[in-house]
């Protein structure tokens, strides 16, 4: 373990000792399943073994930041830069995020074995990685990707996908989105970006998100959390709603009472044909049922018939109103 | 699209079942470890025997920890204070010490209780430059080591063939670079006290 102490160690100190040399083990050697639970084990033996790998842990979790640092520029592949800046590009275009890339992103954007994915609007993709999982992503959305030996990272830096993760403990597959960071547990979830706002939902398994302000959550299955630069606020959230949040993988979408204004700007994300709702009341008027990603005509018929609402097809848009 | 009105996990004063582990241990990483700085100036202060300052913090999170799990305590700061001063009571009982200053007020001690903590966004603005500071202080051999693991992304054969070592030394220099980040990371030890 840790090098030439000549005099007796603390309780302290020799239990971080300890903890130490299991944090290292798990993260740089071959990590079984009996690994874990001679770990899990040991955490369970004493509370001092938990609250001293819970403190090394945090402040080692943190470092994962560090690999933004230390890669000198020459180092960079010539496309990089042109991959970076068409993400800015498409950026101010689209007018979506408020927020700096994170670290963990400017150090995939530098790494040389990433794989970067685009889904143009009202178009998903399922994406296979090398180590069994798969990724779906949703309309409108951008996707970069490094999975190697050591390292399992994708990083969201626009839009939405959903996350079918092969567990492995000893390389967790960490999702960044914004300034905030996923990390799978064995599990199965959901991670949309809006700009400075991330949102989580896990389906299956569990998942710890960590935001860059230091707040964090063990997320379950059922949980879906919403964070932001000041915010992390995680609800329980029943199996179906979650499941309907996902019916874009089939083409749909499902509503139950969501107000017009809500309805429209979720099939917006989906057609380059923008729906707007004018009016402040017609915004409210609640929308229940299934309609497909391309369903705007279905929608507004749905205004027209059932709220009386105006409906004004604009060539680019279309307006309801009063 | 969640809604807004949902209530915030942060906001388990009164929560009436036991948290869970997760919830627990989610905690006293998030409200917690944050507190180290101020709990060590707190404990170097009132303990005589600096060598046991550390023993004494573990000692702390541990009865933190161990209260939580009944219910998470919020807020934290004015519980960790309250449990550091019963321990040091605790143990000036037991072990008649005479402590450098019969345990003071809090107020006495400049550390406000209730004083607002610095902006968060603030601090992760920050993070980088401190995470390439903390890197800087480790020794040498175990810098190198945590630079070729964490950053290049090498596991640990890999680390001992660029370095030239054997495996069991790359595991210490790793151990103990984590170790060294964790101590300066949570920001209790200065530079001076710590060994190679």
């Amino acid at each position: 373990m840790t090098e030439s102490c000549d005099q007796t160690l603390s309780p302290a100190r020799a239990t971080a000792q300890a903890a130490a040399d299991w944090i290292q083990r798990r993260q740089f050697w071959d990590w079984s399943e009996k690994d874990q639970a001679e770990l899990d084990a040991w955490l369970a033996e004493n509370p001092l073994h938990l609250v001293t790998y819970l403190r090394l842990e945090a402040a080692w979790s943190r470092t994962e930041r560090l690999a933004a640092l230390n890669r000198p520029l020459s180092e960079v592949p010539r496309v990089a830069p042109e991959i970076r800046n068409r993400w800015l590009h498409m950026r101010a275009a689209v007018a979506l995020i408020a927020f700096c890339v994170g670290a963990g992103a400017l150090w995939l954007a530098q790494k040389p074995k990433e794989n970067s994915y685009v889904t143009p609007i009202g178009v998903h993709e399922t994406i296979s990685l090398a180590d069994g999982s798969q990724i779906e992503l949703n309309t409108d959305s951008a996707l970069r990707t490094r999975v190697d030996g050591n390292r399992r990272v994708a990083v969201l830096d626009r839009g939405e996908a959903l996350f079918k993760i092969k567990h492995d403990a000893a390389h967790p597959f960490v999702v960044i989105a914004g300034d905030h960071r996923v990390t799978d547990i064995g599990t199965q979830f959901m991670v949309r970006e809006q700009g400075a706002r991330v949102e989580v939902a896990v389906l299956e398994g569990s998942a710890r998100l960590e935001s860059a302000n230091a707040q964090s959550a063990t997320l379950k299955a059922g949980d879906m959390a919403v964070a932001s630069p000041h915010s992390l606020v995680v609800t329980k959230k029943p199996e179906r709603e979650i499941a309907n949040s996902l019916a874009w993988q089939r083409g749909m979408l499902v509503f139950s009472q969501t107000p017009l204004a809500d309805v429209a700007a979720e099939l917006n994300r989906y057609n380059t044909k923008k729906l707007v709702v004018a009016d402040a009341d017609a915004a409210k008027a609640k929308i229940g049922g299934t309609f497909p990603t391309s369903g705007v005509e279905e929608v507004t018929a749905a205004a027209r018939v059932l709220f009386g609402l105006r409906v004004e097809d604009r060539g680019n848009e279309i307006v309801i109103s009063r | 699209m969640a809604d807004q009105t949902e209530t915030s996990r942060e906001d388990g004063a009164h929560r009436p079942e036991a948290p869970g582990v997760n919830d627990v241990n989610a905690w006293f990483v998030r409200e917690v470890l944050p507190l180290e700085p101020l709990l060590m100036h707190y404990l170097r202060k009132q303990w005589p025997n600096q060598s046991e300052i550390e023993d004494l913090r573990q000692d702390v999170y541990v009865r933190v920890h161990e209260a939580a799990k009944k219910q998470i305590p919020q807020p934290a700061k004015p519980f960790v204070f309250r449990i550091a001063h019963n321990l040091l009571v605790d143990r000036i009982r037991r072990e008649h010490v005479v402590p450098i200053e019969a345990v003071a007020d809090f107020d006495e001690l400049g550390i406000a209780i209730d004083a607002p903590q610095p902006d968060r966004s603030v601090i992760a603005r920050d993070e980088l430059r401190r995470l390439q500071a903390a890197l800087d202080q480790l020794p040498p051999r175990a810098r190198e080591a945590v630079v070729l693991g964490r950053i290049e992304g090498l596991n640990g054969r890999e680390i001992a063939k660029r370095m030239g070592i054997g495996t069991a030394t790359v595991s210490a220099h790793l151990a103990n670079g984590i170790l060294a980040l964790a101590d300066i990371l949570t920001g209790e030890v200065p530079p001076q006290e710590r060994k190679s």
